[in-house]
């Protein structure tokens, strides 16, 4: 088992686990930190198929702005959403979350069975790309190739991604003004 | 090896947690937890595939892209769940049951 497999294999097992710790938390705050090492791991599988551009934007943005916010409004908004939590049972699985659970796992199931009975690791246009050696390789810069074709392949939804993003921060500061002017 | 499967297993994993999540919180940040984590279910699939992709970059600079949508949804979110704390002094979903003021 190389190197690769073992931190795969660490890797998914730290994004799932604590995935499921948040899922499963009592603790709200402790579930939002548990995200923090969900997204950390999810990083590190972006590293692990060469994506490291996307990895580091994952850090950057993740980690250190979405997370940051969700903090923010959770304290912002802390003590009735605590009220709600302590109102629910110590069960490990409560009766209510059943059929959450159900659903969940059924859709894990169908998921699994498509990528098993997909065979997509076979499919036709994989195999082209590794044949005319399009596929990256872990000597490859990435990040000089990827600027390029941000600005020139993909300019349109470049700047359409960059206006939409304007307009909902727009609208975040409009949202959350005082009433009083208003 | 690590094939694509592997990575489309982690994903449907995350995906479907973020399903719970989603179904099974009584709080509107958690759902919202929950939303991000099915993105990035989203996010690590088009990566994955975007290794085999090295003239186009497409999966990786769509990565990119999603990850700016998220960044704005969460922000806008956040921002109506605070709005809807401040008139309903409550973030359970179930509980927010009108549009008039």
């Amino acid at each position: 088992m190389s190197l690769i497999t073992v931190m795969f294999y660490l890797m998914a097992v730290i994004a799932i686990g604590s995935a499921l710790y948040v899922a499963a938390s009592k603790n709200l705050v402790r579930s939002v930190f548990m995200f923090f090492a969900t997204l950390f791991a999810l990083a590190g599988l972006y590293v692990l198929s060469l994506a490291d551009f996307v990895a580091v934007t994952q850090v950057v943005v993740y980690v250190g702005g979405i997370l940051v916010l969700i903090l923010f409004a959770f304290m912002l908004s802390g003590r009735e959403s605590l009220a709600v939590l302590a109102q629910q049972t110590n069960r490990l699985i409560a009766v209510n979350k059943l059929p959450a659970m159900l659903v969940a796992l059924a859709f894990f199931g169908s998921l699994a069975y498509v990528f098993f009975n997909a065979h997509i690791d076979d499919a036709a246009w994989l195999q082209d790309a590794v044949a005319s050696q399009k596929v990256f390789t872990p000597q490859d810069v990435t990040i000089n190739h990827l600027g390029v074709n941000l600005m020139t392949t993909y300019l349109l939804p470049f700047e359409v991604i960059s206006i939409l993003l304007l307009m909902a921060l727009v609208g975040a500061a409009h949202l959350s003004r005082k009433e009083a002017e208003a | 090896m690590i094939t694509l499967t592997h990575y489309l297993l982690v994903s449907a994993a995350l995906f479907s947690i973020g399903l719970y999540v989603i179904l099974s919180k009584r709080n509107a940040i958690q759902i919202l937890i929950g939303i991000e984590l099915m993105l990035n279910a989203a996010i690590l699939n088009l990566v994955a595939f975007g290794k085999f992709d090295k003239i186009n970059n497409g999966g990786q600079s769509f990565a990119l892209f999603a990850i700016v949508l998220a960044a704005a949804t969460t922000a806008v979110a956040l921002a109506i769940v605070l709005n809807v704390y401040r008139r309903y002094k409550t973030i359970d979903p179930d509980k927010i049951n009108q549009l008039k003021d």
